[in-house]
């Protein structure tokens, strides 16, 4: 049975029909999730795509953190559900704790939009499980706060647990250690500033990106769904 | 019965220390074009007000408090301070 994923869809989000094209071309089946949405039953895994929900306002991610369905998001992530916060979607797993640390304005105040090279660095997270460590990846960034950042103490157990799941091969926005994506504890929720759905096909440029939603799939076909 | 009034907070969050300030620094870059070489550790912030009814100003604080730290401040990188007055006292 395909792996069927939800894409979370709050005001302002801009990303999620890239990210359901490319999750159905990899044989899963997608379907948008209102925002204003109470649970997310149905789901074998969840996407938080790209965007500016609720227009950014205050910081990115700091509205939408509020939205009714980051209650069912969480309790999905708490079982073991697949979750994965891409660009703004990690602002908001970071914003609702989900993740640690935060995202910053880039270094310079420079809004990037380029090519990033990342360095898979686990092969055991919802989103990279089976990839090699050391795979290098070029996958499109876009923004202007992702600039990751964290205390020292956070940076120093993200390490040591290896939750440094992406890094930068050139750092492109002043990210603390490089780090372009990460997961919580459990492995199961993942946020990068990456856009794996924007390398997901010939015409974009890049196919380096199905590896990781290849990935997420896989992720969410394995037993004990949740939901 | 609570005598519950009217309060006016404010809330300025600034970036925690040892937090990168790019706009500080930037605005910090312009001031010699101005002829201003002595301004030094700029930093930029947010500053919000609202009202609220409150029973006291203890009571006000701790709300204006829970407004700061739960929604206009991300703790991990800035930090608030709150301050409440009686509505329509001066500022």
């Amino acid at each position: 049975m395909p792996a069927r994923v939800g894409v979370v869809l709050f005001p302002g989000t801009n990303c999620e029909y890239d990210a359901v094209r490319a999750v159905e071309r990899l044989g899963g089946t997608a379907e948008l999730v209102w925002h204003g949405a109470t649970t997310v039953a149905g789901h074998d895994a969840l996407i938080l795509p790209g965007g500016f929900a609720h227009g950014d306002y205050l910081r990115p991610g700091a509205i939408a953190r509020f939205s009714p369905v980051m209650e069912a998001v969480a309790a999905f992530a708490a079982a073991g559900g697949p979750v994965v916060g891409i660009c703004n979607g990690f602002q908001v797993l970071t914003e609702a704790g989900l993740l640690p640390g935060a995202l910053q304005k880039n270094r310079g105040l420079r809004f990037v939009c380029a090519t990033s090279v990342v360095r898979v660095e686990r092969d055991d997270s919802a989103l990279t499980s089976g990839v090699p460590v050391g795979t290098e990846l070029a996958i499109p960034i876009n923004h202007f706060e992702g600039n990751y950042t964290c205390d020292a103490a956070t940076l120093d157990e993200l390490r040591a647990e290896g939750r440094v799941v992406l890094r930068y091969v050139d750092n492109p926005n002043g990210s603390v250690d490089d780090i372009a994506g990460v997961c919580n504890p459990g492995r199961n929720v993942v946020g990068l500033m990456p856009h794996p759905e924007r390398a997901s096909d010939a015409l974009l440029g890049s196919q380096d990106g199905i590896v990781l939603l290849q990935a997420l799939l896989r992720t969410a076909s394995a037993p004990a769904p949740v939901g | 019965m609570v005598d519950s009034r009217q309060w006016s907070a404010q809330v300025e969050v600034l970036l925690r220390d040892g937090i990168a300030d790019p706009q500080g620094a930037t605005i910090e870059r312009a001031l010699p074009a101005l002829g201003l070489d002595g301004v030094t550790a700029v930093r930029a912030g947010k500053s919000f007000r609202f009202d609220l009814a409150a029973a006291d100003e203890s009571d006000a604080l701790a709300q204006a408090t829970v407004v700061a730290d739960r929604l206009l401040a991300n703790p991990v990188i800035e930090e608030s301070r709150v301050t409440v007055r009686p509505a329509g006292s001066a500022a």
